[in-house]
């Protein structure tokens, strides 16, 4: 007899769906099948049972090859690492719980390391501007009820959030907008015809890279000021259109993606996005809302800015928390070859960063806690397979619009697995020995 | 040999998604991210069919990969690489002072590449980083 269990949330990007059905064998140590959640989450469940997956810590040797080791070998050698190493990297935390990232940025101060994790390569941008100018934003419980304008600006829910029109920004009918997507006007604004654009009232196919001018033009059609013909390849009357349907919303939001934070001009298209969100709120209610990737990006935010003051890129190897991107964030230490030592924790540098930054760390000792097999996990010295949060093992994440969600456990990870809370527990406790003198 | 001049950006998939989840050293992340989207109308001017392998060059590396039909176009002049160690092998690590790299608007130079094979993402990733590939 097989069980279901329900309310289950999804640990794969910032939407955390919290309706996920999952069925699993009546001993609660297999998973057969997964309801509600989008291809990719369904994909992550039944991912956790694969037959062939590393279950204990394995050490690369010279040669190339890969040895298996024992949990205790690879806490000696993270924490020797970690104790020897002058300037540490200690990237990731995306995919983990805040519980675990509470734990790692304690090592983390002990030894002097530097703490980033994936919006440096994601939203940093956005966190940058955030920082500048403020952000007008809201909950998407507030989006489904409320929001009859959407607009997603360089961001293709379809393809990253599967799930996110259907239960908060497009179709569901809420307590305002009981007619579902029919009440709502959807503008997609990205240089390519997305799947998220076919299905949007109004396309703006901008030309690449031109996100700060068309968001200028919106800006000065709000005003009625006079505009050029064609502003990033958008006819006039197009834009002065758009602005028409922007105003005459009674609450409207922009998710922004990509797009905008990693084209040229980064964090000043966000600064401009977040201007026009403010000229909008002449008019009537708007918000803005960041698209994020990781379940748990923005909770790795919350946890660091608790307890450092700072979102993402945290120095602490002065013994105080310093910040500064393009001088703290990952990518610029490892291409400048400032750091060490990596320590990676739920994420995948080797296939998201660029190559210069990834041959840095093959250069350097490098341990990689990942349950998968990643690039990341076969160019570190040590790979230490954990169990999956939101999976195997319960911890706290943050929705994108920055609510809580504590995700559940569904079945019991492989014998002998030890959870990231377990592994930096003990890698911080050895730690303390090595402080105190011992060996 | 023909060459070929487009804007290069990078981004996620459904299938890129999927195949992630599924295992990055599986034949399905390959499948899903070793490739090249390109408009109907470049392929034409490159003189190449849908499934041919290709060697992407930018300032800061190369890579092949095979290339197949946009399915969010048109959009002439532009091409999509899914996000993965085959995009980032060829993106501009310039941060400008943000910590972010450029990985959308990167100029790069497509040409046939027919008789290279598409390593998958470690080996990819290995060879880089002992300086082959």
């Amino acid at each position: 007899m097989s069980k279901v269990v329900t309310d289950v949330i999804c640990p794969f990007c910032g939407t955390l769906c919290d309706d996920i059905e999952v069925v699993v064998s009546d001993d609660g140590k297999k998973i057969e099948d997964v309801y509600n959640a989008c291809a990719i989450g369904a994909e992550k469940f039944l991912h956790a049972q694969a037959p062939d997956r590393v279950k204990r810590p394995r050490m690369q040797q010279p040669d190339g090859s890969y040895k298996e080791v024992s949990y205790d070998e690879a806490v000696e050698y993270t924490a020797q690492m970690l104790y020897k190493a002058k300037k540490p990297l200690m990237y990731g935390w995306s995919s983990t719980s805040c519980e675990a990232q509470s734990i790692g940025h304690e090592i983390a101060e002990k030894v002097g390391a530097v703490v980033d994790n994936t919006a440096t390569v994601c939203h940093g941008t956005t966190l940058i501007a955030v920082q500048d100018v403020g952000i007008p934003s809201c909950t998407l419980g507030e989006i489904k009820n409320r929001a009859d304008r959407i607009i997603f600006w360089g961001c293709n829910p379809c393809h990253a959030h599967p799930r996110h029109q259907s239960r908060y920004s497009v179709f569901p009918r809420g307590f305002f907008t009981n007619k579902g997507h029919t009440n709502r006007k959807v503008i997609v604004v990205d240089p390519r015809v997305t799947d998220t654009a076919k299905l949007a009232d109004y396309h703006y196919q901008v030309e690449q890279g031109r996100d700060y001018e068309l968001l200028s033009a919106f800006r000065v059609a709000l005003r009625n000021e006079p505009l050029p013909e064609v502003v990033a390849g958008i006819p006039r009357e197009k834009i002065i259109e758009g602005a028409e349907v922007m105003k005459s919303g009674r609450f409207g939001i922009i998710f922004f993606g990509m797009g905008v934070t990693q084209s040229l001009s980064k964090n000043h298209n966000i600064d401009n996005a977040i201007s026009l969100t403010k000229d909008l709120n002449e008019f009537t209610k708007f918000s803005i809302m960041a698209m994020r990737g990781h379940y748990n990006v923005t909770g790795s935010g919350q946890v660091l800015g608790w307890q450092f003051g700072f979102p993402f890129s945290v120095d602490l190897s002065r013994g105080f928390a310093r910040y500064n991107p393009g001088e703290t964030s990952s990518n610029d230490l490892l291409v400048r070859g400032e750091v060490d030592a990596v320590f990676v924790i739920g994420s995948d540098p080797g296939a998201h960063f660029p190559i210069s930054s990834v041959k840095q760390i093959a250069k350097l000792p490098s341990v990689c806690v990942d349950p998968h097999i990643t690039p990341t996990t076969e160019i570190s010295k040590l790979h230490v397979p954990v169990a999956f949060v939101g999976v195997e093992v319960a911890g706290n994440c943050y929705r994108m619009d920055n609510v809580p969600i504590e995700a559940r456990k569904v079945v019991d990870p492989p014998e002998g697995v030890l959870t990231d809370v377990e592994f930096l527990t003990r890698v911080n406790a050895r730690l303390d020995e090595l402080m105190a003198g011992g060996k | 040999m023909a060459k070929l001049k487009l804007n290069l950006i990078t981004g996620r998939t459904i299938h890129q998604g999927v195949a992630m989840e599924g295992g990055k050293e599986k034949d399905a992340y390959t499948k899903a991210c070793g490739i090249i989207e390109m408009d109907p109308s470049d392929m034409k001017k490159l003189g190449i069919w849908k499934g041919t392998n290709v060697r992407v060059t930018s300032e800061w590396g190369s890579v092949v990969v095979k290339a197949v039909e946009a399915t969010q176009g048109p959009h002439p002049g532009l091409a999509f690489i899914p996000m993965g160690p085959w995009a980032n092998a060829v993106v501009n690590p310039k941060t400008y002072s943000t910590g972010m790299p450029t990985f959308k608007g990167v100029p790069i130079e497509v040409e046939p590449a027919i008789n290279e094979p598409v390593l998958n993402s470690i080996q990819l990733v290995q060879k880089k980083c002992r300086g082959e590939a």
